[in-house]
């Protein structure tokens, strides 16, 4: 672990679509849904449903969910991450995430990044350099950079999730 | 430089010393997943090829979440964790033997273990001075794959509970005052350490409820040393050989120290939609309820039920209002029913559900209504949680519960104290 890692370059680009504060597991993936856990892409059409109803009709691949603090909190329910990602959404940009939603995203290979989203407006167009950590806002002219994820969240993002992690290596090789 | 506890049991499943933010992977005791989260965990594992797990007699699938199914694609899923844990040996908990963090203690966590959990109230075990933490269903397949995983080391925030409780306060109002203090994410990536006068003299079961609920201020564990009080409880339930003295260093280092005097505290709600949105009972307005939900895995334990049944006994449940009542474990419904509790409940009106989650998270057996209240003794009110947006959750002891059953909206509980 004593190289500083970085992430595997690439560049992301979509709109913005703007949440609030405190967006617990139970609005991204609800709990009346519970039966569809077995049936993702059928839960996936429920993405964020109970935080904005329309969601789930608007997003487009590519796109980013930026929230505002504690993105995330609540169940240990790994389908909420899963499901956002197979929503097309690229990353969940947040000032702070709760610490399950974070380690789950890593683990499925959805890049889940902390920085200042007040300078994010709803429907703004950003481009992500996850490598250099910048994401231009280009509906704004402006630049912002997202705090570094540790060495092993980017080694475990780099290889495509932590099955991928463990199959390549036959355990851990953090 | 000494080490809080959680410091103590990582540097010893990681085989060297470490310190908050190291990064290690550690060997673990005990694995589990629940209805929700274990059949995404069995498919991570066929991925991976596993077909067996490292440690099948510390390796449980709960039903617990959805018991009995209320519907067959609940069932198809309760059939995936049947087949798996069949073929690779593991522990199966079935319909009708409880929340799985009730049956964690009972039956499988001992003092100084690491557990990880597919839920993500594991943080109960804590209560017994374990490290417990909850995680996805991926890192899980891998725990059951492998009995390790890997953790960053969390800073440690001592929380002192001191001095004697005040009436009609207990170890539920003390955990809704602290997380409405430090809010629900003041802990997040760290341990609380929980210490103090009051706590050393806590039943195991007041624990359980403090413990289960860390993860509301976004703590990664929420610990108790072990000592007296958690022998006696390893004894009581014919587990006493795993006693083992788990405590921090005295000169242990901690990000923070949070002193409380229980003595000065009230019976305490948290409010929709946050748990962190916290008032003293006295503050609060007349909220009419139509529902109470007394257990889960946060406070559907004996003594739990028996504060309730002593508040219903010789009173009835308010007309209008649904009581209803889900005892944590079976061990627990069958010791209810022997002392009487469980028909005291009965005759004030209240509806008694099997072992298992319940309505809490919102797939049955209490689904509510649009605009409807629910005060319940669960662990967590965010919007949607109990299976409808439209729809409010409060969050008390099982005494205001009892008590608010009877007068038909939120009470306090020390007028008849
Ligand atoms: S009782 Fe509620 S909080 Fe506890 S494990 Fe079950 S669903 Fe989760």
């Amino acid at each position: 672990m004593d190289k500083k890692e970085v992430i595997k370059s690439s560049i992301l680009e979509g709109k913005s679509f703007k949440f609030g504060d405190d967006i617990s597991t139970d609005l991204i993936a609800p709990g009346r849904y519970f039966h569809l856990r077995s049936n993702m892409p059928e839960l996936a059409k429920h993405v964020l449903e109970d935080a904005d109803p329309e969601f789930a009709g608007k997003v487009r691949k590519g796109d980013f969910v930026v929230a505002g603090r504690n993105f995330g909190l609540g169940s240990s329910r790994e389908h909420a991450p899963t499901i956002i990602k197979m929503a097309g959404v690229g990353a969940v940009l947040a000032k702070s995430f709760a610490r399950i939603f974070f380690r789950n995203s890593i683990n499925i290979g959805l890049p889940v990044l902390i920085c200042d989203t007040d300078r994010i407006d709803d429907q703004d167009n950003l481009e992500i350099d996850l490598g250099k950590g910048i994401i231009r806002n280009l509906a704004k002219g402006t630049e912002l950079k997202f705090s570094p994820l540790p060495d092993v969240m980017i080694k475990l993002l780099n290889d495509g999730g932590l099955v991928e992690h463990i199959t390549k290596n036959k355990g851990f090789n953090l | 430089m000494g080490k809080t506890i959680a410091e103590k049991i990582i540097s010893s499943h990681a085989g060297r010393d470490v310190k908050p933010n190291d990064i290690t992977v550690v060997d673990v005791d005990v694995v589990m997943a629940q209805d929700g989260t274990g059949p995404l965990a069995v498919s991570q594992l066929k991925k991976m090829g596993f077909d067996k797990v490292k440690n099948p007699a510390k390796s449980i699938f709960f039903i617990d979440h959805a018991s009995p199914s209320p519907r067959k694609e609940l069932s198809n899923s309760h059939t995936v964790l049947r087949e798996y844990a069949g073929n690779a040996g593991m522990v199966l908990s079935e319909v009708g033997e409880g929340v799985c963090h009730q049956i964690l203690v009972e039956s499988f966590v001992s003092p100084g273990d690491i557990v990880i959990g597919a839920d993500s109230h594991t943080c109960t075990s804590g209560a017994l001075g374990a490290f417990a933490t909850g995680m996805g269903s991926t890192d899980i397949a891998v725990g059951f794959a492998l009995a390790k995983t890997w953790l960053m080391v969390p800073p440690t925030i001592k929380v002192n509970f001191n001095n004697a409780l005040a009436k009609g306060v207990y170890a539920k109002d003390l955990i809704i005052h602290l997380i409405g203090k430090i809010t629900a994410e003041g802990a997040t990536y760290k341990a609380l350490e929980f210490s103090g006068s009051r706590s050393s003299k806590m039943s195991i079961e007041d624990r359980f409820t403090i413990s289960n609920m860390a993860v509301e201020a976004g703590a990664k564990a929420g610990i108790f040393e072990s000592d007296e009080v958690t022998k006696e409880y390893l004894n009581s339930i014919g587990r006493a050989a795993l006693y083992k003295k788990i405590f921090a260093d005295d000169d242990a280092v901690y990000e923070d120290i949070i002193d409380i005097d229980c003595s000065e505290l009230e019976p305490m709600i948290s409010k929709p939609h946050t748990v962190d949105n916290v008032s003293p009972v006295s503050m609060m307005e007349k909220v009419k309820v139509n529902q109470v939900l007394i257990g889960t895995c946060t406070n559907g334990r004996l003594s739990d039920l028996k504060i309730a049944a002593d508040i219903l006994k010789g009173r009835k449940v308010a007309s209008g209002v649904r009581l209803l009542v889900v005892p944590a474990s079976r061990k627990i419904y069958l010791d209810a029913l022997e002392s009487g509790i469980i028909k005291t409940l009965i005759e004030s009106g209240a509806v008694v559900e099997s072992p298992g989650c319940g309505p809490c998270v919102g797939v049955h057996q209490g689904a509510l209504a649009d605009n409807e209240v629910c005060l319940s003794t669960q662990n967590r009110n965010f919007k949607g949680r109990m299976g409808n947006p439209d729809s409010f959750i409060y969050l008390s002891s099982p005494a205001t519960a009892a008590y608010s059953a009877v007068k038909g909206y939120i009470a306090d509980v020390r007028e008849i104290l």
